[in-house]
């Protein structure tokens, strides 16, 4: 395989590129549900390819195949230095790319247990086993799945490098609906969509569906009688993986330099953050540390090398509440004058590399979620997100959660139903006075980032805790 | 290499090898798609995909499984066989199976959604779309940002009941921004043919309403009469098709729609048609279902649902598939994806200007940003505007607005005595989440609930 994406660089080169990398990716990827104590569905999908790079004077061109024939792959090395030189009709100003060593590795995760190799009837046990106990529990719509993903990547670079990597992913998901006369109520493990992770079957086995999976339909049917959660403004207590939603969309996305560059402008939108308050910028309170760190072992976002071949490391996003790094390839690194963050990848072989969030996190902090309640005098806890909404500069959000819980006097009290909460990222941020520490640091795993036109799905992970924010409005209503 | 062959040989072997084992379905797709992204007024990506894809559902002894591959040699075709079958052993048996579809003619015939240059339309070709866009701009000294795309597909599905189709597809679109300081106005048009897209005029349109959208004011948030661009309605549409008129969600109760009753407002109609030329098309669905015109509202009453072949089954009373089964769809049910809003009447529409000529006070709308549904059933959901919005005073555009964002119920929106006109600028136009290109108008509503300044 390395053989062909070496073969993909050398024709773009003859073709007239100045720059070009080949990728061979190979996925394969295997999902099964269950709905209601029955297996819905059950697919494996295989998908492989070469995407092709290359760079004429400052304009890229990419192209893609399926065919792997020798033939094929020179093939599409041209046509990407054709469309580069298309490109250039339209084209910009001057393009350098920031250095990267050239490397010769093979690099993959460790999985305990090969999910791929798990046998079918024990995962379809499992769905079955936990949709059917959500349901007997009260829910009227129990759902479960869970992915497994395998990708081999062979990278060659006209620079030098030759990167083979391994990357196993798994996870899973539970989700109980009851429904009620006029709106329904939802309960998920294990959190936003479920929990994933660059790990092995032993992930599924920690996360323990069938011992959650009574609360969670218990609780989907207390939420449709539960009391809606009032207007107003008040303290406020998020679960990690609510955090983890809310650093996905205001911090993640915010730092990607490609949307603070405005190569998003029309489509995913661009960032509040401008390059010159770089360092200087207050995002948060000092309590708020955000790092992005594509070498965590098991997070989601996790891999040895990103798609340009940079190897994995961690970069400071926010320290102490300032905004000091972005998120970035080679491209758009040296337009800032910064070091490539290696947060480029591409969802399979037929897109194009772009800047992709790794594992954006929250660094914990001195405090304990047993410690927000008991200092909080008025206040709600929410717990997992139910919808997302954030304005194309990443600045203005509302979000809202399964559900809330209210807090008076230093103790969780009654359930709230339909709990949200808004508010303007920076003063959001700002307000965040207790922090979770290490022993409630989960890596929450998102395996469904769209970005990109043709849209791509990232896979990204965020280190997460609970925390308290002060004076937040909740409970807007349509 | 096999990816020359006729999409239906290669449905046609992978039949073949599956034999008597099975009941069977292959789905072959050869694609070729370029699409062309610019911003700061150059392009910056510009990518070219071509794949097969195969993709194979199984029911051994009403134990069904599905797979797909990227790979057409016989080797990974036997491959795809053998590991769908053995995964289908595996698992228990599906009473809900639903069979396969019967042999049927596509309603379809002739190449309507098909077009030669567009199917071989060049990345220099849409360059010079994309530099026909930025020029609208640079005298304003606005910069642009978008895409202009052409694609081409076709697609072979051959079932063991004997069902045979084939066709062929081409489409294309350009949409873009023009901005300066933040302030963007934005313009597309999408068609079959890449000859109809008129770059220049659509840039004139994003640059129009940039210079427009200069110097907003500040509003406070509360519920005004809205005049939607069609982007907007198409969001609406959009949203409509993927949780209320889909046959799963109402089957199991998630979902407003009340067959029968008059949910919405008598002024308009809704159907899905990929057969319409106005449409991208597409001639069958994922489970070899020919596509026809499907009403799902008529005058305001719900007339009808998406249904594929397992949402048929369970709804009973002889109810079939209406042909919306999607891709990978299982666990979500079956989607409007070739959908149109019109007038009940067709004589009931009148220009956009007019539109907004007969608004006292109110908001003219551009486009919606990041709408996500905070209750499926109720649909209410949140998002901003984005794009251009502005004040109607008396019948007369008067100044920019900032974004605002809103928390709506789609259904109350468009509830019966809220449409209040209807444009006659009908289009295809994409919503939110840029996944289905609707057919819609410009509309005016009565009311729409903004909760909140988008900045601060």
């Amino acid at each position: 395989m390395m053989d062909l994406a070496a073969a993909a660089v050398e024709a773009a080169l003859a073709a007239g590129a100045t720059y070009a990398d080949a990728r061979v990716v190979a996925t394969s990827e295997e999902w099964m549900s269950a709905q209601n104590g029955e297996i819905e569905a059950l697919r494996q999908d295989e998908r492989a390819g070469i995407g092709v790079r290359a760079l004429v004077g400052s304009s890229w061109g990419f192209a893609a195949t399926s065919d792997l024939s020798p033939a094929a792959v020179r093939r599409i090395g041209e046509i990407a230095t054709e469309t580069a030189r298309a490109s250039a009709l339209v084209s910009g100003p001057p393009l350098a790319l920031a250095p990267v060593p050239a490397i010769v590795d093979h690099w993959e995760n460790h999985c305990d247990e090969d999910p791929l190799s798990v046998p079918l009837s024990e995962k379809g046990d499992l769905l079955v086993a936990v949709t059917a106990a959500a349901r007997d529990a009260g829910a009227d719509i129990a759902q479960a799945n869970y992915q497994i993903w395998e990708t081999h990547k062979y990278l060659a670079t006209s620079e030098g490098s030759r990167i083979s990597q391994r990357i196993r992913e798994c996870g899973g998901a539970l989700e109980a609906t009851a429904i009620g006369d006029s709106e329904t109520q939802r309960r998920s493990y294990a959190g936003v969509n479920g929990q994933y992770g660059t790990r092995g079957w032993e992930l599924i086995r920690e996360l323990d569906f069938l011992g959650n999976a009574g609360r969670i339909g218990e609780e989907a049917v207390a939420l449709l009688s539960a009391p809606q959660c009032p207007e107003r403004t008040c303290d406020l207590i998020l679960a990690s993986d609510q955090i983890a939603l809310q650093i996905h969309e205001s911090v993640g996305h915010a730092t990607e330099l490609d949307r603070i560059l405005g190569w998003e402008a029309a489509f995913a939108g661009t960032s509040w953050l401008d390059l010159a308050q770089l360092g200087k910028l207050r995002f948060g309170s000092e309590l708020m540390n955000i790092t992005a760190d594509a070498s965590l072992p098991g997070s989601m976002g996790t891999a040895g090398y990103d798609d340009e071949g940079t190897p994995s490391h961690s970069v400071d996003i926010v320290r102490d509440g300032i905004w000091v790094g972005a998120l970035s390839g080679r491209d758009t690194a040296a337009i800032a004058n910064i070091p490539t963050g290696g947060m480029i990848r591409a969802d399979g072989f037929n897109r194009i590399p772009m800047v992709r969030m790794t594992n954006i996190g929250l660094l914990p902090g001195p405090h304990s979620l047993e410690q927000m309640i008991a200092e909080t005098s008025d206040g709600i806890f929410m717990e997992t997100n139910r919808s997302w909404s954030i304005d194309d500069h990443r600045l203005n959000f509302q979000f809202g959660c399964e559900v809330g819980w209210e807090i008076r006097d230093g103790v969780k009290g009654r359930m709230l139903r339909n709990p949200t909460y808004t508010g303007i990222s920076p003063r959001f941020w700002g307000s965040m006075d207790m922090v979770g520490g290490e022993s409630e640091w989960v890596f929450w795993g998102v395996p469904t980032c769209g970005k990109g036109q043709p849209v791509q799905v990232g896979h990204t992970g965020h280190p997460s805790v609970p925390c308290r924010f002060r004076d937040v409005r909740v409970g807007v209503q349509g | 290499v096999t990816t020359d062959a006729a999409v239906a040989t290669i449905a046609s072997r992978v039949l073949d090898m599956v034999g008597g084992r099975a009941e069977a379905a292959v789905t072959v797709a050869r694609v070729r798609e370029g699409l062309t992204r610019f911003a700061n007024s150059f392009i910056h990506q510009n990518v070219v995909d071509e794949h097969v894809e195969v993709a194979l559902q199984v029911s051994a002894d009403g134990r069904p499984a599905a797979a797909s591959t990227f790979a057409t040699s016989d080797d990974a075709l036997r491959g795809l066989v053998d590991r769908t079958l053995s995964a289908a052993r595996l698992r228990p048996v599906d009473p809900a199976w639903p069979g396969l579809a019967p042999p049927s003619a596509l309603l379809e015939t002739g190449d309507a959604h098909y077009d030669e240059a567009t199917a071989s339309a060049t990345s220099a070709d849409r360059a010079e779309r994309v530099a026909a866009f930025v020029a609208a701009g640079t005298p304003h000294g606005l910069q642009g940002a978008g895409f202009c795309e052409t694609a081409y597909a076709e697609r072979a599905f051959a079932n063991s009941l004997g069902q045979r189709l084939e066709f062929r597809t081409t489409h294309a679109g350009i949409d873009g921004i023009l901005r300066s300081g933040g302030i963007d106005g934005v313009g597309a048009s999408y068609s079959v043919r890449f000859a109809d897209l008129d770059a220049a005029a659509v840039g004139r349109q994003a640059a129009d309403r940039a210079r427009k959208a200069i110097d907003p004011i500040e509003l406070p948030p509360g519920r005004y009469e809205v005049v939607l661009d069609r982007r907007c309605t198409a969001a609406l549409v959009e949203f409509l098709a993927f949780y209320g008129f889909n046959g799963r969600a109402v089957a199991e109760d998630r979902s407003f729609v009340k067959v029968g009753e008059t949910q919405l407002d008598r002024r308009i109609s809704i159907w899905d048609d990929a057969t319409d030329p106005r449409q991208y098309g597409d001639a069958f669905d994922a489970e070899g279902t020919p596509k026809r015109r499907v009403s799902l509202v008529e005058a305001g009453v719900v007339t009808g649902v998406t249904h594929d072949r397992l949402t048929a089954a369970r709804a009973g009373e002889g109810t079939e598939t209406t042909g919306h089964a999607l891709p990978g769809g299982e666990s979500f049910g079956a989607v409007a994806t070739s959908a149109f809003l019109g007038p009940a009447d067709p004589a009931d529409t009148e220009s956009a200007a007019s539109l907004v000529s007969q608004v006292e006070r109110g908001l003219l709308l551009s486009d919606f940003w990041y709408i996500r549904v905070l209750d499926p059933k109720t649909l209410v959901a949140t998002g901003l505007t984005r794009n251009g919005l502005w004040l109607i005073e008396n019948g007369q555009v008067g100044p920019s607005v900032s974004n605002l964002r809103f928390t709506q119920s789609f259904v109350a929106a468009l509830a019966p005595d809220t449409v209040l006109g209807i444009g006659d600028d009908g289009g295809l136009a994409y919503g939110d989440f840029h996944l289905l290109p609707s057919y819609v108008p410009s509309l005016r509503l009565a009311s729409w609930n903004f909760t909140g300044n988008a900045s601060t």
